[in-house]
């Protein structure tokens, strides 16, 4: 019941976000979102379901991408259905790779994903006939049959197409949980040994759910080349693949919308984040780890967790670590900016990173804030 | 037969830093059971430690000092965070795993905020900055063959206290009986922790070693961490054998083909084409000997 009005918000919320957010920023930002939510609850179908920390979940998206352009240049297929063919070369290239990631479990997944990673990413870059080298490859999507006047050209246009592959990849996923080979999956993830014992091969199935993550992943890919008409090598990286680990883990791993949770995030931090502050990585990266250390549930989580005695203790934690980011921050400005002089304005204030007043400020609040969230 | 000699004595040298990586992470992974993806990361403090202290003291200390430093940091980060982790007991390591990849995400940044976004001069002492000796023309360098010494004794070093010392008995006891070592009197959450350092330190020591041999830059963690991981899987997980091992081969063979005109274009992807054959034909890795 509690799934079926989630569905419900989830759909309304894809549908009328666009009213709500028209700008263009508001626009690129919500297609950005639906693209980064299919990869991510991809993502999680290896991390959440199956317990599998993959390293190289980018080497999926990417290159459906990759093969959603060359397919998009070649004009053999209505645009609408260019992302399916991203689809298609995910699970191609899972059906390959995942053969020799699935053999192992747990930590050596991870290195193996993190090696094969690296080995398709490095591949990119000796073959720019299909790559693209360093400028990648580009094409148009504004091209062939526009039945009922649907050019793909305005961005609002892009975006229900993204919202629909969303509602439909979603819901595909979500019916994946509940089959029986979603099931085996989490006793997979939970208990491999007794799953061999009972008569499955617990390899084939961590397999089956490679290949199915890397098709929602390379449509994903496919949406996101539609998106920017361009892609390069970039997509392939191993911060990619951090990234999508990294977010899916913030919005949540255990629930089945945290992944979407996380993308958004995911988006505000790429788009927004990084362009109020250079060192919006540091600031991601601590929070991941408090995370992983209190609330190892992600964001989703933190709605049932919220006591109303404790904001207290969150806002004394708020003021610290803005006592710290201040600090960062004139850090920042003395190392990388340092030809624009030494003042800087931070939450609204003026700072001057060269006056002993700014940090003795920076240092009183985090203390202060410190001493208060540590009290009981 | 010139060609053939330098690369050999080049590659091994490179394999020999590898090897110092990699000895320190797959000894935290066989004796805590942590893939610690931040490994690499240490590495990379090592050397900018260093860097810092030879400005003020000279190398020497700083050879002496960093490690000291970075494994501290290393230290502190199990008593304060992977011990909290750890606590949970979630499935197989992932929680720790993951925390040691942020851990990895925080001090890529931390560096950058400490000591910038370009690659720091960090040289060679005055006294290793010669060659040692020529051969066909061809100065091969003194630092080279000092990596070399240390390498070659760090291995020594940790063959004598796992095999020869009682502390190296009770760290592997910890390992596999931790409840019966406890009862012995042992303080096991001091053991994991100071297997964490010590493992911090190896690659702060080898961040010392090699940051000035190659660049001392930000993007030096990234450089040799996924290679450091092929070479433990290649090796064999958990194997100090066979780390060593596959560091020399991926070593040589990464040298030897930089060296040769058709092959220099694929030298990036051998250490990966490595293991993808490994795992085919040998999934336990060469030297390994539990099929995971």
């Amino acid at each position: 019941m509690r799934t079926k009005a989630a569905g419900a918000a989830f759909t309304l919320v894809l549908l009328a976000a666009p009213w709500v957010f028209s700008s263009s920023l508001g626009l690129n930002l919500l297609t950005q979102m639906g693209i980064a939510a299919i990869v991510c609850l991809s993502y999680n179908i290896l991390l959440g379901q199956g317990g599998m920390l993959s390293f190289g979940h980018a080497i999926y998206s990417g290159l459906g991408a990759f093969a959603a352009i060359h397919a998009l240049n070649a004009a053999v297929l209505p645009v609408s259905l260019v992302p399916v063919v991203g689809g298609l070369a995910g699970a191609g290239v899972a059906l390959l790779l995942g053969w020799l990631t699935a053999q192992k479990s747990a930590t050596t997944f991870a290195m193996v994903t993190l090696g094969l990673g690296e080995l398709v990413a490095a591949l990119a870059w000796l073959l720019p006939q299909v790559f693209g080298g360093e400028a990648g490859v580009s094409g148009n999507r504004v091209a062939g049959a526009s039945p009922f006047g649907i050019t793909f050209g305005p961005q609002l246009q892009v975006y229900y197409l993204v919202a629909a592959y969303t509602l439909v990849c979603t819901g595909l996923m979500y019916a994946f949980t509940r089959t029986p080979l979603g099931r085996m999956l989490n006793a997979v993830r939970d208990n491999p040994e007794r799953v061999e014992f009972v008569g499955f091969d617990a390899r084939r199935i961590r397999f089956m759910a490679v290949v199915i993550a890397g098709f929602f992943a390379g449509i994903g890919g496919g949406l996101a080349a539609l998106n920017f008409e361009t892609v390069t090598a970039d997509v392939l990286g191993s911060q990619r693949s951090g990234a999508y680990l990294l977010f899916t883990y913030l919005g949540g791993s255990g629930h089945f919308f945290g992944p979407v949770v996380g993308a958004v995030l995911m988006v505000l931090a790429n788009v927004l984040l990084s362009g109020i502050t250079k060192a919006w990585l540091l600031y991601v990266g601590l929070v991941f780890i408090a995370m992983v250390v209190w609330v190892p549930g992600g964001v989703v989580s933190l709605a049932g967790r919220l006591r109303w005695r404790d904001v207290p203790r969150y806002a004394a934690w708020a003021l610290a670590f803005a006592g710290f980011a201040a600090m960062v921050e004139m850090v920042y400005q003395l190392q990388l900016r340092a030809s624009l002089g030494s003042e800087l304005r931070f939450l609204g204030l003026a700072l001057d990173a060269a006056s002993g007043w700014s940090w003795a400020g920076a240092v009183a609040v985090l203390v202060v804030g410190g001493v208060l969230g540590m009290r009981k | 037969m010139e060609f053939f000699t330098l690369s050999l004595l080049n590659g091994l040298s490179y394999g020999l830093v590898l090897f110092m990586l990699s000895a320190g992470l797959t000894l935290i992974f066989s004796l805590l059971g942590v893939l610690n993806l931040a490994h690499a990361s240490f590495y990379m403090l090592g050397a900018y430690v260093a860097y810092s202290l030879t400005l003020v003291l000279g190398f020497w200390p700083a050879l002496l000092l960093a490690p000291l430093l970075v494994g501290l940091a290393g230290a502190a980060f199990e008593r304060y965070v992977l011990r909290r982790v750890h606590a949970h007991g979630a499935g197989r390591h992932k929680a720790e795993m993951l925390v040691t990849f942020g851990l990895a995400t925080v001090l890529g940044e931390l560096v950058q905020l400490a000591w910038g976004r370009g690659p720091v001069d960090y040289r060679v002492p005055e006294a290793l900055a010669g060659p040692l000796f020529t051969l066909w023309g061809t100065p091969f360098p003194a630092y080279r063959a000092f990596m070399v010494l240390v390498a070659l004794g760090m291995w020594l070093a940790l063959w004598l206290l796992f095999t020869r010392t009682r502390t190296g008995l009770v760290v592997q006891a910890a390992l596999t009986h931790p409840d019966a070592v406890q009862a012995l009197g042992h303080n096991v959450p001091r053991i994991f922790m100071l297997v964490f350092g010590g493992g911090a330190a190896l690659a702060g020591l080898a961040g010392v070693v090699g940051g000035n041999a190659f660049v001392t830059e930000p993007g030096m963690a990234a450089t040799v961490g996924s290679v450091v991981f092929v070479v433990v899987v290649v090796g064999g997980m958990g194997s100090l054998t066979g780390a060593l091992g596959a560091s020399l081969l991926i070593g040589v063979l990464q040298t030897f083909a930089v060296g040769m005109d058709m092959l220099s274009r694929f030298a990036p992807l051998l250490p990966y084409l490595l293991l993808v054959l490994v795992l085919l034909v040998r999934p336990q890795g060469l030297w390994g000997r539990r099929a995971d």
